[in-house]
């Protein structure tokens, strides 16, 4: 078996551009490199041509009307254009009252969804923060509970982006709808990956990036629905006008062209790829899980995405497992705090922490993926987690039969 | 982070990984000296046992480590130092030689304190456990 170290099993962080992704972005650099907004010349329409077949590329991979789509830096900026531009628009009293009205969202969205609602609570807005429950999953029931007359926006990612669960999208999209609530969600590891269709799905408001789907780094889009309803947005970058007057500044055309090749790219193969990545998924699984005991696989065990697994290991400590596996690129989640390794807040708020003294780590997958490299993965994590399983006092006081809870720790 | 070759090496070569019995067996062997020090959710905990002769001589010493490559290899070093020594010889050794020994950076310190009070502790469980006074020591930290 040959692999070629250190592996990547970190797509969910970023994945490698397509090579057909950069080479249909090359000549927008030096031949066709014009400024979209320039009217008069071959040079200004060929760049505008070109985004807007990046537009329409876009469009087709979600369901929606090219006009619906606007380009932005990522997913970062599309998620904060969509929290704070929807809920400035649909206030229910101006800047510097109280009141504002209610906005829905979960704990263990991204920070970039996160922080914007904090933001908002601070300027007058209601904000609900919605726990998981242990399988990770946000349900429409859930949402429902919590609605209230004034709820001016639910903001729910599709999938999570550290334990790829799966929420309940096109139910919280039609109790949105049906209750007159803008319904945006933060898409960022699913658009690409599934089938998505807004008006099925019944979204509003979209966000996703060009890089977590073979794209390049520093694009994204937003999908803003313009009709049942029209959705409005309060831009925050002023200036030239462009998208709709929502997002200023001159086009990223290399980068919109590359995101539109990307889209087109991840349309026509995604049933090859979701199937293939599941399998890989599967593999490493069921080759962790079959090897080792005390082995937990976080999240929902249907409902999540086919290219991220998160999994707990008992009795071994983060950073020194992930000193242990070297040649394998990972994100390492630890639900209990160390010295180093922050605790994740997602893992935490699944309630996987509460057992003492696991490690986590998020290993996810790419087009690019081979069960070599997983086999390699699964040999390499094992021995890692054996090593310190034989160092570990922990692991004999388990063997032992000893509840770790029961027993009184000398905190320093 | 990058580590120094010496944490490199004890984490992937521990020295005396183990220990004298299940924790219930060497609970009441004299001859034995257990130190537990850390807990789970800060990341550390560790595990000395030390074997002493009737004269308090360390002939044996054998660790298990859940924690950091910093605190694993803290560990090991210190069952290597101590092993041979007289307790009163193990008492001196102090947390900031083992920071010196394994170029531990300032956010690892923790990590060499744990190690100088789990060879503390375990002394203190030999004591104990053979009648002998524990002297009153002002802690460095």
């Amino acid at each position: 078996m040959s692999v070629k170290t250190p592996i990547y099993l970190d797509n969910a962080a970023t994945t490698r551009c397509d090579p057909r992704v950069v080479e249909a972005m090359l000549p927008y650099f030096s031949e066709k490199f014009g400024n979209s907004g320039s009217r008069n010349h071959r040079f200004g329409w060929d760049a505008e041509d070109g985004i807007e077949t990046a537009r329409e590329q876009a469009a087709r991979l979600i369901g929606a009307d090219a006009k619906e789509v606007i380009f932005t830096s990522g997913a970062t900026e599309s998620n904060n254009l969509a929290v704070k531009g929807a809920a400035e628009i649909y206030a229910k009293a101006p800047a510097g009252q109280q009141g504002r009205g209610h906005i829905i969202t979960c704990t263990i969205e991204h920070k970039a969804v996160l922080d914007p609602c904090k933001r908002l609570q601070r300027e007058g807005f209601d904000v609900t923060f919605l726990d998981p429950p242990a399988d990770g999953v946000i349900t429409a029931e859930m949402v429902r509970a919590a609605m209230r007359p004034d709820t001016i926006l639910v903001s729910i990612m599709w999938a999570n982006n550290e334990i790829g669960t799966i929420n309940e999208v096109p139910e919280i999209g039609r109790l949105c709808h049906e209750k007159g609530a803008i319904f945006h969600t933060d898409g960022t590891q699913w658009v690409g990956k599934m089938p998505t269709d807004v008006e099925r799905d019944c979204i509003d408001l979209l966000s996703w990036s060009g890089h977590k789907m073979y794209g390049p780094k520093g694009v994204g889009a937003l999908y803003v629905r313009r009709r049942k309803p029209r959705v409005r947005l309060a831009a925050f970058i002023d200036g030239g006008g462009q998208e709709r007057g929502m997002r200023s500044g001159t086009q990223n055309v290399t980068g919109i062209i590359g995101f539109g090749k990307a889209c087109e790219l991840c349309l026509a193969e995604m049933e090859h790829d979701r199937e293939r990545l599941l399998k890989l998924r599967r593999r490493l699984e069921d080759g962790l899980s079959g090897r080792m005991e005390v082995v937990q696989v976080n999240g929902h065990r249907d409902r999540r995405l086919p290219h991220i697994a998160n999994i707990s290991f008992g009795f071994v400590e983060g950073e020194s497992l992930m000193m242990g596996i070297k040649d394998i690129a990972c994100s390492s989640g630890s639900a209990c705090t160390s010295a180093s390794l922050e605790p994740s807040y997602v893992l935490k708020g699944l309630g996987v922490g509460d057992e003492l003294a696991h490690s986590s780590l998020r290993l996810s997958f790419g087009r690019w993926t081979t069960e070599e490299e997983i086999d390699f993965a699964v040999e390499a994590i094992t021995k890692a987690v054996e090593h310190l399983r034989k160092l570990s006092p922990l692991y004999d006081l388990y063997k032992e039969g000893v509840d770790l809870s029961t027993i009184e720790w000398q905190h320093h | 982070m990058a580590y120094s070759e010496k944490v490199v090496d004890h984490y992937q070569n521990p020295r005396n990984v183990g220990s004298f019995g299940a924790s219930s067996d060497v609970k009441t062997r004299t001859d034995i000296g257990v130190g537990i020090v850390g807990a789970p959710e800060c990341g550390d905990v560790m595990q000395l046992q030390l074997k002493v002769t009737a004269e308090g001589v360390i002939e044996d010493a054998k660790f298990k480590c859940f924690g950091c490559g910093s605190a694993i290899a803290s560990s090991s070093l210190a069952t290597e130092w101590i092993k041979g020594r007289t307790v009163d010889e193990a008492l001196q050794i102090k947390n900031t030689q083992i920071v010196e020994e394994l170029a531990l950076p300032p956010v690892k310190i923790h990590c060499s304190v744990l190690a100088e009070d789990s060879i503390r502790a375990a002394i203190e469980d030999w004591k104990k456990k053979n009648g002998i006074a524990v002297a009153e020591e002002a802690h460095a930290h």
